[in-house]
């Protein structure tokens, strides 16, 4: 294979468009837009609905859902993951909670939120919470296992304090992880959020998704489908990578 | 004003060290010395605060500086941050000279990372003294150099203790370095360890100032 195939951009590039060929081969044989729009096809809606404030207050609604799981779910979830690594007491006793709740299904646990709670915001977002933190938690706990003990006598030999210690000891050496757990924290809770909406919110990517496929308009199910999924590859390239670059700056220099 | 009263330590049934006493003054090295994996570490880590877990009782000052046998440095924070962010009572210009009397203030912004085993170490050296330690303690802290480079570093010790005179405790297998920093030598020996011989040699050139113009 030729230098320029193997530049990361050009071959993210052409596989993406490797994704659209497919995409416009498989429509071509089915031959029925109700079924399978070409991607040309749903420029039309995409901008109507863009046009009329429809698809930005949707993608908006569930935007804000997203942060407002993530934001909890990352903090409680890198506490308790912390506290398991560190103290095996703790560990002995949340383990199995962490085992009930890693495989109880994200769907039970949104039907049971609703029913106990109501149909309502608090309901919505704390089910997606409860679905995220035994990920989290799982993961940070890795890291806590793996912190440097030599680093920590260190930092106790010389009286570091307790605020300093963490932010130039031990968030450093949990970085990868945290970055790891946000990472596929994000992808899921997004994921989750749909499926909240799509069962008892009346706005939202969900919630429109379900309406539309009452209507059996494949279209405008995947206008919003594919709106989101953009957002989400800009919040990568725009927030995520950048700040990962920053914090990894040490090892590459 | 350091007074080591261990009676006894022990890791689960293991019983590792035993009635271990000796007192350190002021501006006194010492050096712990026997064979390896004896509990020369262990002891040390207690005598530091590392590990509060034993029979017994330890005074020691506030301020402890500390030479690993490792580097131990913050690879994500600068080198001269390494100073500032384990001693925040150091302003930047303390902090930069430090680094100027182990020699490596070229280096203030690199990343730890960046730098030669040896410089490291350098680092290491400067952060144990930065604190102006009433207690400087030395795990083994040039056993993997190679003769030249554990040459340079015992004589920059010997500059900075003279310098700034703590009292030192320095765990070692080397008989050359002992000799060579500490007036007073524990041997530890048995199992579970203890103090077998204690043997006082005039050797030490720590305050002699011959090698003040290595460094």
């Amino acid at each position: 294979m030729s230098k320029t195939l193997q530049h990361p951009a050009v071959a993210r590039a052409l596989s993406l468009g490797l994704l659209l060929t497919f995409w416009i081969a498989a429509a071509e044989l089915t031959a029925d837009a109700s079924v399978l729009p070409q991607p040309w096809m749903l420029l039309g809606p995409f901008a109507e609905a863009l046009a009329s404030g429809a698809l930005p207050y949707h993608l908006g609604m569930t935007l804000w859902r997203v942060v407002c799981a993530f934001v909890p779910a990352m903090a409680i979830g890198a506490a308790l993951g912390f506290l398991m690594g560190r103290v095996p007491a703790v560990d002995q006793w949340l383990d199995p909670w962490l085992v009930v709740f890693l495989n109880l299904p994200a769907l039970v646990l949104i039907v049971l939120c609703y029913l106990w709670i109501g149909l309502n915001e608090a309901a919505a977002i704390l089910a997606v919470v409860l679905n995220k933190v035994p990920n989290v938690a799982t993961i940070l706990r890795e890291g806590a296992r793996a912190l440097d003990p030599s680093l920590g006598a260190m930092a106790e030999v010389y009286r570091m304090r307790p605020l300093a210690r963490l932010r130039h000891v031990i968030l450093p050496q949990l970085a990868p992880f945290i970055a790891g757990a946000a990472r596929s924290g994000i992808a899921v809770i997004w994921k989750i959020v749909l499926v909240v909406e799509f069962l008892g919110r009346s706005s939202g990517i969900g919630f429109q998704i379900h309406f539309y496929f009452q209507l059996f308009d494949v279209a405008m199910v995947l206008v919003y489908a594919l709106s989101f999924i953009g957002v989400m590859l800009l919040v990568e390239a725009l927030i995520l990578q950048p700040s990962e670059r920053r914090v990894r700056r040490w090892r590459t220099a | 004003m350091i007074k080591v009263d261990v009676r006894r330590k022990a890791f689960g049934e293991e019983e590792v060290l035993r009635d271990i006493q000796f007192e350190v003054d002021v501006g006194e090295t010492i050096a712990i010395v026997g064979a390896s994996g004896i509990g020369k570490s262990t002891l040390l880590r207690l005598i530091a605060g590392i590990d509060h877990d034993f029979d017994g009782k330890i005074r020691r000052p506030e301020k402890i500086g500390m030479v690993f046998q490792e580097p131990v440095l913050l690879p994500w924070r600068s080198v001269a941050e390494n100073l500032t962010l384990v001693h925040p009572e150091l302003g930047s210009e303390a902090a930069l000279s430090g680094l100027e009397r182990v020699g490596i203030l070229d280096k203030a912004r690199l990343f730890p990372g960046q730098l030669s085993l040896g410089q490291q170490r350098r680092l290491a050296l400067a952060r144990a003294f930065a604190g102006r330690p009433d207690l400087l303690v030395m795990d083994e802290p040039y056993v993997s150099l190679d003769p030249a480079t554990a040459e340079e570093m015992l004589a920059l010790t010997e500059m900075l203790i003279a310098e700034t005179g703590p009292a030192v405790i320095l765990v070692t297998h080397s008989d050359v370095e002992a000799q060579r920093l500490a007036r007073r030598h524990l041997r530890l020996h048995g199992r579970p360890a203890t103090i077998t011989s204690e043997l006082a040699t005039g050797s030490a050139s720590v305050f002699s100032g011959v090698h003040h113009d290595r460094a």
